[in-house]
């Protein structure tokens, strides 16, 4: 709690106890005014300032000057306990919503303190600590174990453990060494890192996701444009309401039932009229759920560009995709081994030692899949045979790796292979001893990840691709994805997302997800595009309106999940806070509503709006 | 030319009114306020004075909410 907020928790301490003590006092008449005037001005002496402030500044129709009001005309009814009350309660809700904001504030806060504040550079070969605005792109600096990497840029020297949970919500450690490049954000758990920064500070991922995150609230949703005009005709045409209420019923009562006109009654619901009608509680909940769920969002690695985003992505059912590098990982891996008699182990062997003087992809992804050192020793007679692959000797034994056409050339019968990818026959000593297939492969969640976009109801998902259709209908069926284009060109891609978008109802939303490379044009095009794996790429973090800080596809899952919970708590608020101030005012009108109603329509609505909205901070276990 | 300011306010409704405010200050060109980040963004018209303009996008705020600060 700050200063104010103390100052006024000790205002709401001495005004009860003084209420308590009046309880007990047989007092009557003037001298029970006067007594009730004590804790109405302790508790309300502020309220009545800035009331008398507003009129003088020819702002009248603010919630200070709706206090005043309401509890100045129950004291002169004679209601002084009730309208004391009013204040009172209206200052506990002032307090505890103040409260509540600036903690999730500071929360929110937290969850996004990836901000370095300064970087260290070498000079005369003391560290000095300088703000990373100086550094200039070029400049070697170093990082401390525990420190924030400041600015992005290569390892020059120095090994060591990054934590890229802030910028990615990936808990497992990265580690890097010379030559590779890190990012601004990554906290380095050891080993001191000298860095040469490849970007100034204000163009480093930090810089940019702090940027993207804080000027996100500026693109406003459409819930939050429904509050704002909502809110502009509510409070007047409440306020004309209570004078209506206050006056018809007592002059109809009088000119045409010759009743008494009972003023006071009138007056007095008006009164709570008045203390119901702030609409405090949406106008102050709706933008708070959704910073706060953008704020959840980007420590869960989701950056949101906006709020408007998050309502669009709570709304998708289709799901189109970019293949290479989004379903699947974008790298060249052996994804079976089809061998005779020899053994699958040997095969292998043969295959990565007979391709080891190649730089080829293929060379590479077999010597991954064989794991062991190569010794290339053993490999001679190396004899390339282009555009059909290599026969060598390994260990003395004449060894032939290559597609069917080396086959066919050294007049070995070999068997067709049914799987997508690349195919690489091998015949040992001249007799054929079976294939090694090289694909690119899905990613490990894949399958998972269009399981679960399934369960959250999306009617269709669809992959786009440049690649042979034969790869793509393989990834397909690999991943349960409904639909496939294979063969695209950029443009074909952009039309395919247009038929989709031309087939979806009204209301419903198409997610395009990409890996940010030759996707930006179907990115914009999209109604929410999502970039992938874009840390460190412009074009993506430009281009889309969603951007996944890694490249799991659960990401875009958690995105969406993270999407229809904030907006699901949006609506909680705009339904309970509208439902509750509705009712209350009809009741209070005919009078079975009395001024605690009102007071708890007013700030107990808005205080349990404001927990509400807190809730779409919390996404981690979604 | 942009700036943006620190400022401290209790409420999301007084933060609108701020902003409206500051918006119907001479030589502001356009301003927004961002309740939840605290911070209010003003963008200048061409040749303002931006120290005057300020004072000024102050005291009008002050005018319409009692209760908030602009850190200049």
């Amino acid at each position: 709690m700050n200063k104010k907020q103390k100052k006024v928790l000790f205002r709401i301490i001495a005004a009860v106890l003084c209420m308590i003590a009046l309880e007990f006092l047989p007092l009557e008449g003037r001298i029970r005014m006067g007594c009730y005037m004590v804790p109405y001005l302790i508790i309300g002496y502020d309220i009545l300032l800035k009331a008398g402030k507003g009129i003088l500044n020819r702002q009248v129709f603010d919630e200070n000057f709706l206090m005043a009001v309401a509890t100045v005309g129950a004291i002169l009814l004679g209601e002084y306990a009730e309208g004391t009350a009013v204040m009172l309660f209206y200052q506990i809700g002032e307090l505890f919503q103040s409260y509540a904001v600036r903690k999730s504030r500071k929360n929110i806060g937290e969850l996004m303190d990836i901000r370095p504040d300064y970087a260290n550079i070498e000079e005369d070969g003391r560290l000095t600590k300088v703000d990373p605005d100086m550094v200039r792109t070029g400049s070697v600096i170093i990082v401390q174990p525990g420190e924030k990497i400041p600015i992005d840029g290569t390892v020059v020297e120095g090994k060591a453990t990054l934590d890229t949970s802030a910028l990615t919500g990936e808990s497992l450690p990265r580690d890097v060494r010379e030559g590779d490049a890190v990012i601004s954000g990554c906290i380095n758990l050891s080993g001191v890192l000298r860095i040469r920064t490849s970007r100034e500070f204000g163009e480093s991922t930090v810089s940019r996701i702090l940027d993207l995150v804080e000027n996100s609230s500026s693109r406003k949703s459409r819930s939050e444009n429904f509050i704002s005009k909502f809110a502009r005709y509510y409070t007047p045409a409440v306020c004309y309401g209570a004078v209506a209420l206050a006056v018809l019923p007592p002059l109809a009562r009088m000119l045409f039932a010759h009743l008494t006109p009972d003023w006071n009654i009138w007056i007095f619901r008006a009164l709570t009229f008045l203390v119901i009608s702030c609409p405090c509680a949406l106008v102050i909940s709706i933008p708070l759920s959704f910073f706060a769920g953008i704020g959840g969002a980007s420590n869960a690695g989701v950056l949101v560009k906006g709020s408007n985003y998050l309502e669009t992505l709570a709304r998708t059912r289709y799901v189109m995709f970019d293949k290479t590098g989004t379903i699947t990982q974008g790298v060249f891996e052996v994804s079976a081994i089809h061998h005779a008699d020899m053994d699958r182990e040997k095969l292998l062997e043969y295959a990565a030692l007979a391709e080891s003087y190649s730089s080829h992809p293929i060379s590479r992804s077999l010597q991954k899949a064989y794991g062991k050192p190569v010794d290339q020793s053993r490999v001679t007679d190396v004899q390339e045979v282009s555009g059909k692959g290599v026969i060598a000797r390994v260990d003395g034994i004449r060894v032939a790796a290559g597609n069917s056409g080396l086959m066919e050339k050294l007049g070995i019968p070999y068997r067709e292979c049914q799987s997508a990818g690349t195919v690489v026959h091998m015949a040992v000593d001249g007799v054929y001893e079976g294939h090694i297939v090289i694909a690119d492969l899905a990613k490990p969640n894949a399958k998972e990840a269009i399981r679960a976009l399934k369960k959250l109801g999306m009617k269709k998902t669809v992959m786009l691709t440049g690649d042979r259709e034969q790869a793509a209908l393989q990834t397909a069926r690999e991943t349960g994805i409904d639909e496939v284009y294979s063969e695209l060109l950029p443009a074909d891609k952009v039309s395919k997302v247009e038929e989709f978008l031309n087939i979806k109802k009204p209301g419903e939303s198409l997610a395009f997800v990409g890996d940010g490379i030759n996707d930006a044009p179907v990115l914009s095009r999209a109604d929410v595009g999502i970039a992938m794996g874009a840390l460190g790429s412009d074009a993506a973090i430009e281009a889309a309106d969603v951007v996944l800080m890694d490249d799991d596809p659960m990401k875009i899952v958690k995105a969406i999940r993270i999407s229809r919970k904030c907006i699901r708590i949006v609506y909680e608020n705009i339904y309970f806070a509208i439902g509750v101030k509705a009712i209350c005012l009809l009741l209070g009108a005919i009078g079975a509503a009395g001024m605690w109603a009102a007071i708890f329509a007013d700030v107990g609505v808005m205080v349990i709006a404001v927990l509400n909205a807190i809730r779409a901070l919390y996404v981690k276990n979604l | 030319m942009k700036k943006a300011y620190k400022i401290d306010v209790d409420c999301a409704n007084c933060a609108n009114k701020m902003e409206e405010a500051a918006r119907k200050t001479n030589g502001v060109k356009d301003a927004s306020v961002n309740f939840m980040a605290l911070k209010m963004t003003v963008e200048f018209a061409e040749g303002a004075d931006m120290k005057a303009v300020m004072q000024e996008v102050r005291k009008n705020c002050k005018r319409v909410e009692d209760d908030c600060e602009i850190f200049l």
